[in-house]
C-alpha cells in the first residue's frame, strides 16, 4: 500500500529491515551450532520480535514480549546451558546433536525443510487470502466505559475474558507445582536456584542494591497505568520478578524455601483473589462479572494480587530447582 | 506494502523455520528454543491479521489473547527445563533415546 | 443451587481445592473428598434441569459471545462431567494411601505436588468439557497438559521424566497447530464462539477455514495419541504412578476428543469431505489392529493396558465416517454419534478401573509382569472381578456400556452398507478379547503358590465401583442414551458435508 510519500517509503524500509533481522536473528537461534549461541541470538530475536509489536501498534504485546518473550525466556534457557555445562554443548559426548549445524547431511532432513517451507508458504497464503473481517473492536469499544478500565487490552484480559486470564495464572502455578515436583527427595525443602558466590563488592551486588528501587517503583507504576495506558499485571508483575531475580543472584536475599509456608501463599494469592471475586459475583448476579459501578475498584484489587502471584511464579520458575550442574556427579545420583 | 503484510509474512516464515529446528534437533533444550520460536511466528501471524486493517487501530482482542499465549509459553518452556535438567541429572542425556523404548527395562515401572 | 451456580461450582471447585492444598498439603486427600461432593452435587442438579429445560448457557461475567466466553451444558457435557467425576473420585480415594502422609512430620516432595496437580487436572477437564470459546478451550489443554505432564513425572525415575519429556514435545506441538487453526478462524469470522462460528461459515467451504480446522485436527489427534502420533502414549501411561496412568488413560485423551468434536459437528460441519472422513478413520481402524497387535504381545500388565489405549482410542475416529457421510446414505447416523459417545463413556471408566487394579496387583505381586499374578484371583477377588467386568466393558460383551457402544456402530456401519469398518469393529473385539484373556486366565489360575501383600477392601473397591458403572452404562443404557441426545447437533444426524 505504497502511496508515493516518503515517510511511508522510509517506514517500509525500516518495516522490511526489521523483519529481515527477526528472519535473521531467529535463523541463527534455530541453526546456530554452539548452544549457548542460539539462546543469545533467540534472546536478541526476542528484542527485534518486541519491535516489531511496536510497528504493529500493539504497544502491550511488545512490553509483554520484551519482558517475557525474551528477558525471562532468556535468562531461563542462559540458566539451563549454565547447568547443563559443556558436557552437553554441541560437541563431546552427544553424537546426536552433531547434526544441528548448517549442513545438510541426509535426506530426512532436506525433506524436513522442504516441509517446513510448504507450511511457510501455506501460510503465507492463508494470510493474504484472508477475508476482511472487523474484529471485535467495536465491541470492546462499546462496552468500554461499563469495563471500568480505558485500556481495551487490560478490559478484555481482565473484564471480558477474564476468565481466560484466571486460568493463565493457573497455568503458571501448575507449571511451578510440576517443576518443584522435580526435586530430588533429598533437596525438599532447601532453597531453589544455583547458590550464589557474589561477591559484596562486585558489580552484580552493586547493581542488586541500586536498581531494585527503581525496579519496584515501575512494576507498580506499569500496573497502574495499565488500566489506561498499555501496561497491566503481566507486564508489572514481569518486572517485579526481574528486581527479585536480581536481587536473589546478587546474592542480596536468599530465595525462599520451597516449603515456606509464606511464599505459598504469596503464589496462590493471586488466583484465589480473581477467583473469590468471580465466585461473589456468581451468588450476585453473574459468574466473574464486575459491576460497572465496582468494577474500576475490584480490577485494581485483582491486578494488585495478580501482580504478585505472577512476580513470585515468573521469579521463581526462572529460578529453577536447587544445586548445581545438572549431570550425574557421581554413582549416588543415579536413579 | 503495509506492515501487517510484512510482519504477517515473516511470522509465516517464522513458524516453517521453527518448526524445521523442532524436528531435526534431537537436543531438548534445542526443541524447546525452536518451539518459542514456532510460537512466536504464530503469534506475529495472528497479531498481524488484527492489524491489517489500515483505517483502524489494532484490534485488542487478538493483543489480550497473545499475551495471554506468551505467558502460557513461558510456564511450558519452564516446566520443559525443568524436565530437561532432571533427565539429564538422573541420565546424563539430553535426547531422548529415538525408540520410545523405557531407558532402563531391567526395572519394573511403579 | 440454582443451574447457574450448579455449572459455576464444576468449574470453580477443584481449582479453589487446588489452590488450598498448595498452602495445606496435609488437607489434600479431604479437600478432595469434597470436591467430589460439591461436583456429585453440582451434577444432580444440572442433569434434571438440562432434561427439562435443554442445554443451559452460562455467559461469563455477563458479557455475551463474541465479546466474552460461554460455558454451555449439554447432554454430551454432562455425560463427560459424570464420567469424568466417577473416575476422579475413585483415582483420589486409591490415591490416598500413596500420597495421603499418613503420621509423618515432614512433608515430601511426591505428597505435596500430586493433590493439587490431579485437582488442577479435573478442573481443566471440566472447564474443556464445558467451554465453548476456541481460545478458552486452548488455555484449558495447556491447564491439561501441564498438570499431566507433571504427574507422569512425579516419581522422578528415569523412565518417568524421559516419558514426561516426550510427551510435553507432542503436545506443545499439538497446542501450537490447534492455536495457529484458532488464530485463522478468528482471523477470517471475528469471533472464537463455536455457536458463532457455526452461523458465521455456513454454506461456503473456504479454503482458509479448511486449513485452519486441518491445523487443529492435526494438533488435537497428538494430544488424543491417534495413530501415527502415538508413540508418546505407552511410556507416559504405563510409567506414571497407577492413580495418575488412570487419569492420563482415561480422561486426557477424551478432553482434545471433546474438542475434536464440537469442532468438526458444531462449529464447522461443512467443511468435511468424504476422502477426509475416510482418512480419519483409516487412521482409528489402523491403531485399532496396531495397538490391539502390541498389547498382545506385552509381557507387562501396564503396558498391555497402555497399548490397548492406543486401540480403543482407535474407535473414537470411526465417528467421522460412521457419522459424518452424507444423511440420505446413512439414516443411522445419529445412532453412530451416540454408540462412539457410549465408548468413550466405557473405556473411560474400564480403563480407569484396569490401571487402578493393575497398581493395586503390583503392589501384591511385587512386579508388573503378568506370569507374577499368578493366583492372585484367590487373594484379591474383588481387585480380579473389577478387572474381570472392565474387560467384558473392553470387549464390547453385552450387558456393559462397551456392547451399548458396539451395538450402535456397527448397526450405523451395516445400514449404511459400510462393511469395512464393521469388520474392522469385529476383529478389535476379537484382539480385545484375546489379549485381555490372558492376564485373566494367569489371575484366575489355581496352580499359584506365591504369597502376596494384602490390600486394603477400600483400595479394593474402588476399581470395583468404577467396572460396575460400565457395566451398569449397557444395563441402563436408555437413560445416558436420551441425556445425550439433548443439544446433540444437528450434523450428528444430517452428516457432514
Amino acid at each position: 500500500m505504497i502511496d508515493g510519500t516518503a515517510s511511508d517509503i522510509a517506514a517500509t524500509g525500516f518495516d522490511l529491515v526489521l523483519a529481515a533481522m527477526i528472519l535473521g536473528a531467529g535463523l541463527f537461534a534455530v541453526t546456530v551450532r554452539d548452544l549457548f549461541g542460539a539462546v543469545v541470538f533467540f534472546i536478541v530475536y526476542g528484542v527485534f520480535v518486541a519491535l516489531a509489536w511496536l510497528r504493529l501498534g500493539a504497544l502491550d504485546v511488545a512490553l509483554t514480549e520484551a519482558a517475557l518473550g525474551a528477558g525471562l525466556t532468556g535468562v531461563l534457557l542462559i540458566g539451563a546451558v549454565a547447568r547443563l555445562g559443556r558436557r552437553t554443548g554441541t560437541q563431546g559426548t552427544d553424537a546426536l546433536s552433531r547434526r544441528s549445524a548448517f549442513s545438510v547431511r541426509s535426506v530426512s532432513q532436506i525433506a524436513t525443510m522442504l516441509v517446513s517451507a510448504a507450511v511457510s508458504v501455506a501460510l503465507g497464503w492463508a494470510f493474504l487470502s484472508l477475508s476482511d473481517s472487523d474484529g471485535l473492536r467495536a465491541g470492546v469499544a462499546a462496552n468500554l466505559d461499563a469495563s471500568g478500565v480505558s485500556n481495551p487490552v487490560t478490559a478484555v484480559l481482565i473484564n471480558f475474558r477474564g476468565w481466560d486470564t484466571l486460568l493463565e495464572s493457573i497455568v503458571l502455578l501448575a507449571a511451578l507445582i510440576g517443576l518443584w515436583s522435580l526435586w530430588r527427595d533429598d533437596d525438599w525443602g532447601r532453597r531453589p536456584g544455583l547458590r550464589q558466590h557474589a561477591r559484596a563488592d562486585g558489580v552484580l551486588a552493586m547493581f542488586g542494591r541500586l536498581l531494585p528501587p527503581f525496579g519496584l517503583l515501575f512494576g507498580v507504576y506499569m500496573v497502574w497505568v495499565g488500566s489506561s495506558l498499555p501496561g497491566g499485571a503481566f507486564q508489572g508483575g514481569t518486572v517485579l520478578a526481574a528486581v527479585w531475580l536480581l536481587m536473589m543472584m546478587a546474592g542480596l536475599m536468599p530465595p525462599p524455601m520451597v516449603t515456606s509456608a509464606r511464599i505459598r501463599a504469596v503464589l496462590i494469592a493471586g488466583p484465589l483473589v480473581f477467583l473469590s471475586v468471580g465466585i461473589i459475583g456468581a451468588f450476585a448476579g453473574g459468574f466473574l462479572g464486575l459491576p460497572p459501578a465496582y468494577a474500576k475498584p475490584l480490577i485494581l484489587m485483582i491486578e494488585a494480587a495478580l501482580t504478585l502471584s505472577i512476580a513470585a511464579t515468573l521469579a521463581l520458575l526462572v529460578l529453577g530447582p536447587p544445586g548445581g550442574p545438572a549431570m550425574p556427579s557421581g554413582p549416588g545420583d543415579a536413579p | 506494502m503495509a506492515s501487517s503484510s510484512i510482519f504477517g509474512l515473516c511470522g509465516a516464515l517464522l513458524i516453517g523455520m521453527g518448526l524445521y529446528g523442532f524436528i531435526t534437533h534431537p537436543h531438548l533444550l534445542r526443541r524447546l528454543l525452536a518451539f518459542n520460536v514456532i510460537g512466536s511466528g504464530i503469534f506475529l501471524l495472528f497479531g498481524a491479521t488484527a492489524a491489517r486493517l489500515p483505517s483502524a487501530a489494532t484490534d485488542p482482542v487478538p493483543q489480550a489473547l497473545i499475551i495471554t499465549g506468551i505467558v502460557v509459553a513461558l510456564a511450558a518452556t519452564a516446566l520443559g527445563v525443568g524436565l530437561v535438567l532432571a533427565y539429564a541429572r538422573v541420565t546424563g542425556r539430553t535426547t531422548l533415546p529415538e525408540d520410545g523404548a523405557p531407558t532402563d527395562p531391567g526395572k519394573p515401572p511403579r | 443451587m440454582s443451574v447457574s451456580l450448579a455449572i459455576v461450582a464444576l468449574v470453580t471447585a477443584p481449582l479453589v481445592a487446588a489452590l488450598i492444598a498448595v498452602i495445606l498439603p496435609r488437607w489434600g486427600p479431604w479437600l478432595s473428598l469434597l470436591v467430589v461432593a460439591g461436583n456429585a452435587a453440582a451434577l444432580v442438579v444440572l442433569i434434571p434441569a438440562i432434561v427439562s429445560q435443554g442445554a443451559l448457557t452460562l455467559p461469563i461475567g455477563g458479557w455475551q459471545a463474541p465479546l466474552g466466553i460461554t460455558l454451555r451444558a449439554d447432554g454430551m457435557a454432562l455425560a463427560f462431567l459424570t464420567m469424568a467425576a466417577l473416575v476422579m473420585a475413585a483415582v483420589l480415594v486409591s490415591a490416598r494411601p500413596e500420597f495421603g502422609g499418613g503420621g509423618e512430620v515432614t512433608e515430601t516432595r511426591r505428597q505435596w505436588a500430586f493433590w493439587p496437580l490431579a485437582l488442577l487436572l479435573w478442573s481443566a477437564l471440566n472447564v474443556v468439557f464445558l467451554s465453548r470459546d476456541l481460545f478458552n478451550l486452548y488455555v484449558a489443554l495447556e491447564l491439561l497438559t501441564v498438570s499431566a505432564v507433571a504427574l507422569v513425572a512425579i516419581d522422578g525415575k528415569a523412565d518417568g521424566l524421559g516419558a514426561a519429556l516426550r510427551y510435553l514435545m507432542f503436545a506443545l506441538l499439538g497446542s501450537l497447530a490447534y492455536l495457529l487453526g484458532a488464530a485463522l478462524l478468528y482471523a477470517q469470522h471475528g469471533t472464537l464462539d463455536i455457536a458463532l462460528l457455526a452461523d458465521q461459515a455456513i454454506g461456503g467451504r473456504a479454503a482458509v477455514d479448511m486449513m485452519a480446522v486441518g491445523l487443529m485436527t492435526a494438533g488435537l489427534a497428538a494430544k488424543t495419541a491417534l495413530f501415527p502420533f502415538h508413540a508418546w502414549l505407552q511410556p507416559a501411561h504405563s510409567g506414571a504412578p497407577a492413580p495418575a496412568s488412570a487419569m492420563l488413560s482415561a480422561l486426557v485423551p477424551k478432553a482434545s476428543f471433546a474438542i475434536l468434536i464440537r469442532i468438526w459437528f458444531e462449529a464447522l460441519p461443512g467443511l468435511a469431505t468424504p476422502p477426509l472422513l475416510v482418512t480419519l478413520g483409516a487412521m482409528g481402524a489402523i491403531a485399532i489392529v496396531y495397538g490391539s497387535v502390541l498389547a498382545l504381545r506385552q509381557t507387562r500388565l501396564k503396558l498391555m493396558i497402555a497399548y490397548s489405549t492406543v486401540a480403543q482410542i482407535g474407535y473414537l475416529f470411526l465417528i467421522f465416517p460412521l457419522a459424518g457421510g452424507d444423511s440420505y446414505m446413512q439414516p443411522w447416523a445419529a445412532g453412530a454419534w451416540t454408540g462412539v459417545m457410549f465408548h468413550a463413556l466405557s473405556h473411560g471408566l474400564a480403563k480407569a478401573s484396569m490401571f487402578l487394579c493393575a497398581g493395586l496387583w503390583i503392589v501384591a505381586a511385587g512386579s508388573d509382569r503378568i506370569e507374577a499374578m499368578r493366583g492372585l484371583a484367590s487373594a484379591t477377588p474383588m481387585i480380579a472381578s473389577a478387572f474381570a467386568l472392565a474387560a467384558v466393558t473392553l470387549v464390547g460383551l453385552p450387558p456393559s456400556g462397551g456392547f451399548t457402544a458396539k451395538y450402535l456402530m456397527l448397526t450405523s456401519a451395516f445400514v449404511s452398507g459400510q462393511y469395512v469398518w464393521a469388520a474392522v469393529l469385529l476383529i478389535g473385539g476379537l484382539l480385545s478379547a484375546a489379549y485381555l484373556y490372558r492376564p485373566l486366565a494367569v489371575a484366575f489360575a489355581r496352580d499359584g503358590d506365591a504369597v502376596f501383600k494384602p490390600v486394603p477392601r477400600l483400595a479394593q473397591a474402588m476399581p470395583l465401583m468404577l467396572a460396575l458403572a460400565a457395566i451398569l452404562l449397557g444395563l441402563a443404557s436408555q437413560g445416558p442414551f436420551a441425556l445425550m441426545q439433548i443439544g446433540r447437533p444437528s450434523s450428528a444426524e444430517a452428516g457432514l458435508q
